[in-house]
């Protein structure tokens, strides 16, 4: 397979079958998690494929440009750091997989599961071979949102929901600080292209934006790996199924900042206040997890601290920019991820079996569930760094680089710390299995409940900590050359020559372990008694502070919304207007200058100053009749008349002839909807209140007219007319320039216009379809007639009439969408005159006449009508041209003569369909509403 | 006296009636205002490419001067834009008079059936069938 399509279905693959779940939505589960584990380990499948060359060194790459102007590419890259952490994210996901297959409780939604699990892995894996940070900013934010659904899985518990908001709102949170970061990062390095920036290490430490690239791409991975203080969603995020808290909180989704972290060493690392900032927050985080999880009850918390305290291991290391302490790093990600997902999964039989995670109730487990509780000791005795298992080779290498980094100029701190962290570590470790397997059961129910599962579920820890117990006994067989060639991948640069092993001889580090060890082992002894002192001490709830925090600014939200949206539209449209008056008059007030400019006007004839008379005086009478309804209607159809009028008189045929037709329907429209509205309320503004906002209404028409006048008496500047009328014949094939513009030039205006139009009408669709229930459809049940109407419902003459009009406007119709390419005419147009034709016919014969003769339904004019003119764009594409690229020719038939066929043509037909059934969709459905409306008085009065 | 004098002024009486009913209590009202308004500001963008009489801008080998097409073609998909917007808002307006029995936009929540002739309960206005 060549290298791009083995990189793009390594991406698709999660995407894929996340996708066939969902479509499988209600097969059993057997479907969903086949599904799941199929994509995984046809993942792996190809993974493995990669090994041999990229662990050799050879990153296997491809792009694909996507948007050059923004240096976003589709860029995949795998190197021996994205290697090793799709690996993980691979292989925990497929052992995860199975383990929820059986985890899960009979009648489980798992669809939903396994399509978010299958989500959320496809996020992660594009973190790690995204090759272009934009893209990797992409499928960043895509981990937040697929934790989301995981974590809030069980959406009926509100611990699930809260635990999947705070998750949300603090990786969301630092989500936006690193695109700020990324951002900035790619200004600085002169490339969004990973490789490119790793390249330019130099250039951006050198950068003045560095603090700030330092500060926001810290921020973003701090929140996600949950260091100190971000650190206190990850126990919240522990209200999601096991499963989910082990793939999440081991291999991945807190691995994403780790992973970050290492992926830009190169770039960021190696200053003094990296080394600093990062060293320190690992520290703390380090030292305060392990602190708070000695003193855990729940086991799921239990090991949520001792998550957040690993991580903070790891960031560290990661923050002493030396290269051993990488390797220690990456050696520890292994380990950790190892041991961790086999430790959630053991917590998770644990409570399945037995029905509770507080380990004050359980204890004595050893007998009941002796293969549990071997696969969970080791792997805890590995979380606590005992030998031989992997935990202390890391633990080791960890303890040997501390005494290279001297914190506030002390060069003893730093060890420690790091070995009070490790004590501490030690301490809740063998707490944990200690308290849940040795001794006496502390109660009895869950103990006799207790017993071992099928070996589906403990398949999978098995296997994680045999790993663990390998890396320990044969670390430089099984691991070395991974982690050889992740340390010089994240490095840039070749690796010290290091050796793994359980015994190196007695060094600082032994010793260091050794105390941790023996410390460990006090805090256990001492247990009982140090927990009734951390219970006494006043500590603060991180999550009572996150959802104060959350209240304080929803209260203020509010405050302000409550302050800015008044529910008047008046109050709001009054504002607007004064403002945007009071900015036109600042800035002429400003501008200075002379009104009228020096174009010579055309002289008026009697005709237009008796037209403009017009105009003024039904606009006078729409203001002073407003309320008398109807009447105020029909001055609103003069001034239509008078405006098309102008279009005449001004060289416009096209858009007299819009016009005309709108201006039909518009008033046909507004009929129908005041039949079923208040004909002549009594007015309800106060008098003040009428004359403040007729003087704002006279500024505002003195302003615009103003300004209509200033630019009427000055020419235009440089215009584009000269090359549409220059290229309409030639380059659009048709003579009308409008039409040209409106299907050739500018198509892509046109099409977003349509779509927009049938956006309108499906929305008139979706407000009147939904109006005959409810209080809306009370009301209309209740209307009456309260207009006099003609006593004969379909008068035979108009009926007759309209009969024989129909075929002749159609032909008008269609004659005019002909002709429209050359002369005035056109979609618009024709679909106007035809939908009046139509309408005609609705209003003759009725609604229920009509409508059971209609060919065709609306939405489908509007889908029809929208594909058409799509097709018509995509099919330039396929021929090689840009996207609505017209094609014509003339051709020669005997007896009609010479004619041209263009695409425009069917991208107008796109056009006209689509206008067509926006509007008829407006005025049927405000007709068929009314029709109801006068059925259910009708039935009333009879 | 021009004709740039009376589209100027014409436009200028639109916006002025167009505000004045924009600005009042009532759906209907409100979308008179906007129907003058999108008059207004029709002819505003048509007039942007001035007012030419008797050269329509239809191809022609013989003709060498014609009026500027381009704000033509913007007008016209305005105008059908504008139908889609009125059409919009008045269902929108009928709607949300049938689910409160209040056509007002002034924020009261006062019902206006006693003056509408339509009873929130048909029932208890209407008499029995």
């Amino acid at each position: 397979m060549p290298m791009g399509l083995t990189l793009l279905t390594l991406t698709a693959l999660p995407f894929i079958a996340a996708l066939a779940i969902a479509l499988r939505y209600g097969a059993p589960r057997a479907v969903h998690s086949g599904i799941a584990a199929a994509a995984s380990a046809a993942g792996l499948a190809l993974l493995a494929s990669l090994a041999v060359p990229v662990l050799g060194g050879a990153a296997a790459s491809a792009s694909w440009a996507w948007v050059p102007s923004l240096g976003l590419d589709l860029s995949l890259m795998v190197d021996p750091l994205g290697w090793m952490f799709a690996a993980l994210i691979l292989g925990i996901g497929l052992l995860v997989v199975i383990f929820a297959h059986f985890y899960l409780a009979r009648d489980e939604d798992t669809g939903r599961f396994f399509a978010s699990l299958m989500l959320f892995q496809g996020a992660m894996l594009g973190i790690v071979i995204a090759g272009n940070v934009l893209l990797l900013l992409v499928f960043w934010e895509l981990t937040s949102l697929a934790s989301f659904l995981l974590i809030g899985f069980w959406q009926h518990k509100p611990e699930a929901r809260q635990g999947a908001r705070m998750a949300l709102a603090v990786t969301g949170g630092g989500g936006i600080a690193l695109i700020g970061g990324m951002l900035l990062l790619g200004l600085a390095a002169g490339s969004f292209d990973l490789a490119a920036i790793l390249a330019r290490g130099d250039i951006v430490r050198a950068s003045p934006l560095y603090p700030a690239i330092l500060g926001l791409i810290l921020v973003g991975c701090f929140t996600k790996s949950a260091q100190f203080p971000f650190h206190f969603w990850l126990p919240h995020a522990m209200a999601a199924p096991t499963p989910v808290s082990a793939y999440l909180h081991s291999a991945t989704m807190v691995k994403a900042g780790v992973f970050l972290l290492a992926r830009l060493w190169p770039v960021l690392a190696g200053t003094p206040e990296y080394t600093v900032i990062v060293t320190s927050v690992g520290l703390v985080t380090m030292v305060l997890g392990a602190g708070v999880a000695l003193f855990r009850h729940d086991l799921k918390s239990i090991l949520a601290y001792s998550t957040i305290s690993q991580l903070g291991m790891l960031v560290m290391l990661l923050g002493f920019s030396l290269k051993a302490a990488v390797l220690a790093a990456v050696l520890s990600i292994l380990n950790h991820a190892a041991f961790k997902a086999a430790l959630f999964m053991s917590a998770g039989i644990i409570e399945h079996e037995t029905g509770t995670r507080d380990i004050r109730r359980l204890g004595g487990l050893a007998k009941a569930m002796p293969i549990t509780a071997l696969i969970a000791t080791l792997a805890a005795a590995s979380m606590a760094g005992l030998p031989p298992l992997g935990g202390f080779i890391s633990k080791e290498l960890m303890f040997g680089q501390t005494p290279a980094i001297a914190l506030l100029g002390l060069p003893w701190l730093l060890p420690a710390l790091a070995t009070l962290g490790a004590g501490l570590s030690v301490g809740y470790a063998l707490r944990f299995a200690a308290h849940l397997f040795a001794g006496q059961p502390r109660e009895a129910e869950p103990f006799l409940r207790a017993h071992d599962p099928g070996a589906g579920m403990w398949a999978a820890p098995a296997l994680l900590t045999m790993l663990t117990v390998l890396l320990g006994l044969i670390p430089m067989p099984l691991a070395a050359p991974l982690v050889g060639a992740v340390t010089a991948a994240v490095t840039g640069g070749p690796v010290p020559p290091f050796d793994l092993a359980l015994w190196h001889g007695v060094n600082l580090a032994l010793i260091l372990s050794l105390v941790a060890v023996v410390g460990g082992a006090l805090l256990l002894w001492q247990h009982k008694r140090l927990l009734g002192l951390w219970e006494r001490a006043p500590l603060p709830d991180a999550k009572r502070l996150f959802e104060a925090a959350m209240r304080f600014a929803d209260k203020w939200v509010r405050k302000a919304i409550v302050a800015a949206h008044t529910p008047s539209l008046q109050t709001m449209l009054m504002v607007s207007f004064a403002v945007t008056i009071a900015l036109v008059i600042d800035g002429a007030w400003v501008g200075g200058g002379v009104l009228t400019g020096t174009r010579p006007g055309l002289p008026v004839s009697l005709t237009g100053i008796i037209a403009w008379a017009l105009l003024i005086a039904a606009t006078g009478a729409v203001v002073s009749h407003s309320h008398k309804r109807l009447r105020a209607l029909i001055f609103i159809g003069v001034i239509g008349l008078i405006v098309c009028l102008a279009f005449v008189q001004f060289s416009a045929p096209d858009l007299a002839l819009t016009q005309i037709s709108v201006e039909v329907v518009t008033v046909l429209l507004l009929l129908l909807a005041l039949n079923l509205l208040p004909k002549a309320p009594p007015t309800l503004s106060r008098p003040a209140r009428r004359w403040r906002d007729g003087a704002l209404a006279v500024t505002g028409g003195v302003c615009v007219g103003g300004i209509a006048w200033a630019m009427l008496t000055r020419d235009p500047g440089p215009s584009i007319a000269a090359y549409h009328l220059a290229n309409a014949k030639s380059g659009g094939g048709g003579t009308n320039v409008v039409n040209v513009i409106l299907v050739d030039f500018r198509a892509f205006d046109t099409l977003g216009e349509i779509i927009v139009l049938g956006i309108a009408g499906l929305g008139i669709f979706a407000l009147l379809e939904t109006a005959a229930t409810g209080a809306a459809g009370a009301r209309l049940r209740a209307w009456r007639e309260d207009m006099p109407h003609s006593p004969e419902r379909h008068p035979m003459m108009l009926v007759a009439a309209s009969r024989i009009i129909l075929p002749l406007s159609l032909s008008v119709g269609i004659y005019l969408f002909l002709r429209g390419h050359n002369q005035p005419g056109g979609g618009f147009i024709a679909a106007l005159v035809v939908a009046i034709a139509v309408l005609v016919q609705y209003l003759a014969a009725g609604f229920d006449w009509s409508d059971a003769r209609k060919p065709v339904g609306e939405h489908k004019l509007i889908a029809w009508g929208v594909l058409l003119a799509v097709a018509t764009g995509l099919g330039a594409m396929l021929l090689g041209s840009p996207f609505l690229t017209s094609w014509f020719d003339y051709f020669h038939l005997p007896l009609i003569g010479t004619f041209e066929l263009a695409s425009a043509m069917l991208f107008d037909a796109g056009v006209f369909l689509t206008v067509l059934g926006a509007v008829m969709m407006a005025l049927q459905e405000l007709s068929h509403i009314a029709r109801r409306a006068a059925r259910a008085a009708g039935e009333h009065g009879a | 006296m021009t004709y740039e004098f009376l589209v100027a002024s014409a436009i200028g009486v639109l916006v002025a009636g167009g505000i004045y009913l924009a600005l009042r209590a009532r759906t209907f009202q409100v979308v008179l205002g906007l129907t003058l308004i999108s008059h207004a500001v029709n002819l505003f963008l048509f007039a942007s490419g001035r007012l030419v009489i008797g050269r329509p801008p239809i191809w022609d080998k013989t003709v060498s001067a014609y009026t500027d097409p381009l704000p033509q073609a913007l007008v016209l998909t305005a105008i059908v834009i504008t139908f889609g917007m009125t059409a919009f808002v008045v269902i929108l307006a009928l709607r949300s008079f049938l689910e409160t029995g209040s056509d007002h936009v002034d924020g009261d929540r006062v019902p206006c059936d006693t003056q509408d002739g339509m009873a929130e309960d048909g029932r208890a206005k209407g008499g029995e069938p």
